[in-house]
């Protein structure tokens, strides 16, 4: 909680500065959600409604990067409410492009519902889009709540994260092996995946500027990568 | 201060009201004194006194019904004062808060905490609810364009939960609101779990159902005269519907979780002898795969609540998987141990095979539906691909844990932890 300020008017600023980080972080997680329910229902309708949501996000983070400016300028913040206002810009940012990339999932949609596809290979992605929903949820429930003692967990569910995807990518490129016929479909799932993943390593992001915001300390740089892809290479199948 | 002055008022009403209601015996009295003073020639101060006892004893309570219908009149409407918004949001069952004009968190109820969680007063509200529209709600209340609005909000994490949540201002000029939960997450789960069914069931129905006519296409054609092609087209119908069956009792046994995975089992199951029944039915099959089951157990009673044929399924489906899939290393213990470690004490019940294992990035994901490692070997194992699924379900319900550990050429180990209230 922010302590009081002298002018009344000041603390409005922050507040609005919040709950209009709020907001973005409402439209991103529903942006999100359904670019995975338009991939998974096959419902291009669905997939053009996220493509043009992204405008708002768009438009937020430009909001909230002049007020915060404005605001600089007028009040001369110092400590916790600089990091306040600071940490809003970067976090609108990040919320910027968690919608861009729900969007990009959003536009492959058209393309990777053209042939019908066996549900099968929904279903591994819907799991992953599960852990980066819940990861980003619980990033934004954090800076609700600003118990920052809960970041730890945020970082973990990364690992889950990038373990799955792992394992996706694996699961695709056997598809892919298959069959050549799966390879556009699967090529479009892929990029789907890797903007997923990408979402989760946003809300990491997030996780740290708040973690920022409330103590002004930065958390320990050092991530191990579990991003184990580049690693992987299938056996070359026999021909028939 | 406002107290006394209102008791004291209502003393003084208390009091006239008596006199007023003895009014024909005091005129009596009075009559009767004034007799006397006229016939026995008493003192006038005498006769005073007589008169102000006489009022004094009208005075005193009485057991008249209209004083009871009064005073209960009083204490109604001193209770409906009395009454907090704090008791009254706490006798609600569904999730309700109350919040103020900035949308800050002013009251949560005991319903609201435990669906929501991380929310305490002084909380801003539309930081909590990010949602769409719940902003646009909270902004329309707020605004005071409408003194009440209503809208659907759906959570997808960690479960699915629709609820109908309903916005108000509270009173008239108490800058407060209020936002009421009606939990619908029930009827919509119905409705998914129906799409679903139909979704997963013709999927998965169809390969052997394909296979199946185009064995009788063969069998009417070009295998009509061949006993011994009939023989093993027949046999290989007969596997397929046999694979149907199986699959159809697997997914109804699923979407009957489905339907309640929140149900609170309320009795107490006896592991040790659950699993030693399992063990017992699950002994033709060992034998068939030249299996050993060796069991571990630790000592003293072993009971948690549950509901015991669920966890019978459970622990059924793990050792048959560890004797199917675990089958060349010979051997599956069995172990139940007491988890004292960990957040809450609780059973740890752990099925270990020494096959082949699990690769490492299929295990998180092996208890998805239909999710194979490989499909030719679950085939033939005679697997659904539903397994460890329904396993997944039931103990989501009974609030325990599965935990999932191998190494390639080592085995596999399945740690069920059960809470142990």
């Amino acid at each position: 909680m922010q302590s009081v300020h002298i002018v009344s008017a000041y603390d409005e600023e922050l507040k609005y500065l919040s709950k209009r980080i709020a907001a973005m972080g409402g439209h991103a997680e529903r942006m999100v959600e359904q670019a995975i329910q338009a991939l998974v229902n096959a419902d291009p309708g669905l997939a053009q409604k996220v493509i043009r949501d992204d405008i708002v996000l768009d438009e937020g983070q430009r909001e909230i990067d002049d007020k915060a400016i404005v605001i600089i300028a007028k009040r001369q913040p110092m400590a916790t409410d600089l990091r306040e206002i600071v940490g809003a810009i970067r976090i609108s940012a990040d919320l910027e492009r968690i919608g861009d990339l729900g969007k990009n999932v959003a536009k492959r949609v058209v393309s990777v519902i053209d042939g019908r596809q066996p549900t099968s290979l929904f279903r591994g992605l819907e799991a992953l889009a599960d852990l980066a929903l819940t990861q980003l949820k619980e990033v934004l429930d954090v800076y609700a709540s600003r118990s920052v003692d809960r970041i730890g967990f945020v970082r973990d569910r990364d690992d889950q994260i990038d373990a799955m995807y792992t394992s996706l990518f694996r699961e695709l490129l056997t598809y892919m092996m298959e069959d050549p016929r799966n390879i556009t479909p699967c090529t479009h799932l892929l990029f789907c995946a890797k903007n997923i993943e990408r979402i989760g390593d946003h809300a990491t992001n997030i996780a740290e500027t708040i973690y920022y915001i409330v103590t002004g300390d930065q958390l320990p740089a050092e991530r191990p990568k579990g991003d184990k892809t580049d690693k992987v290479a299938l056996p070359a199948l026999p021909v028939k | 201060m406002a107290d006394t002055g209102a008791e004291r008022i209502t003393t003084a009403q208390a009091l006239r009201a008596r006199v007023w209601n003895g009014r024909w015996l005091l005129a009596a009295g009075v009559v009767a004194i004034a007799a006397v003073y006229a016939f026995a020639g008493m003192s006038v101060y005498v006769v005073l006194v007589a008169c102000v006892v006489l009022i004094a004893a009208a005075m005193l309570p009485t057991g008249g019904a209209s004083q009871f219908i009064q005073s209960d009149a009083a204490i109604e409407a001193s209770g409906l004062q009395r009454l907090s918004g704090e008791y009254l949001a706490a006798a609600v069952a569904d999730p309700l808060i109350i919040f103020d004009r900035t949308a800050t968190i002013v009251h949560a109820n005991a319903a609201a905490f435990a669906a929501f969680g991380g929310i305490a007063p002084g909380m801003s509200l539309s930081l909590k609810f990010r949602a769409p529209e719940m902003q646009a709600l909270l902004d329309s209340v707020l605004s005071g364009t409408v003194a009440s609005d209503a809208v659907d909000y759906t959570e997808k994490l960690p479960v699915e939960r629709a609820y109908r949540v309903s916005a108000s201002s509270v009173g008239h000029a108490t800058d407060l609101f209020v936002l009421v939960f009606k939990d619908q997450s029930e009827t919509r789960r119905i409705d998914r779990m129906r799409a679903d069914f139909i979704a997963n069931a013709s999927h998965e129905l169809r390969t052997p159902l394909a296979s199946i006519s185009g064995f009788i296409e063969t069998l009417r054609g070009p295998a009509r005269n061949d006993p011994a092609a009939r023989e093993q087209f027949l046999q290989i119908m007969q596997n397929q519907t046999g694979r149907m069956a199986r699959l159809i009792d697997d997914l109804l046994s699923l979407s009957r979780l489905e339907m309640k995975p929140y149900l609170k089992p309320g009795t107490e199951v006896d592991l040790r002898q659950t699993i030693d029944s399992v063990i017992d039915s699950l002994g033709p099959l060992a034998r068939e795969n030249s299996v050993v089951i060796e069991r571990d157990y630790a000592e003293g009673p072993l009971d948690v609540p549950g509901d015991r044929d669920e966890l019978f399924q459970v622990f059924e489906n793990l050792v048959e998987n560890a004797c199917k899939y675990g089958q060349p290393g010979g051997r599956v213990t069995v172990s139940i141990a007491r988890g004292e470690a960990g957040p809450e004490p609780g059973i740890d019940v752990t099925i270990r095979d020494y096959g082949p294992g699990i690769p490492e990035e299929h295990i998180p994901r092996i208890t998805e539906r239909f999710y194979r490692i490989d499909v030719e070997s679950s085939r033939t194992q005679k697997g659904t691909g539903l397994g460890l699924s329904i396993v997944k379900h039931i103990l989501t319900r009974h609030n325990a844990r599965l935990s999932i550990k191998s190494e390639v050429g080592k085995g596999a180990a399945f740690t069920v932890h059960l809470p142990a209230r």
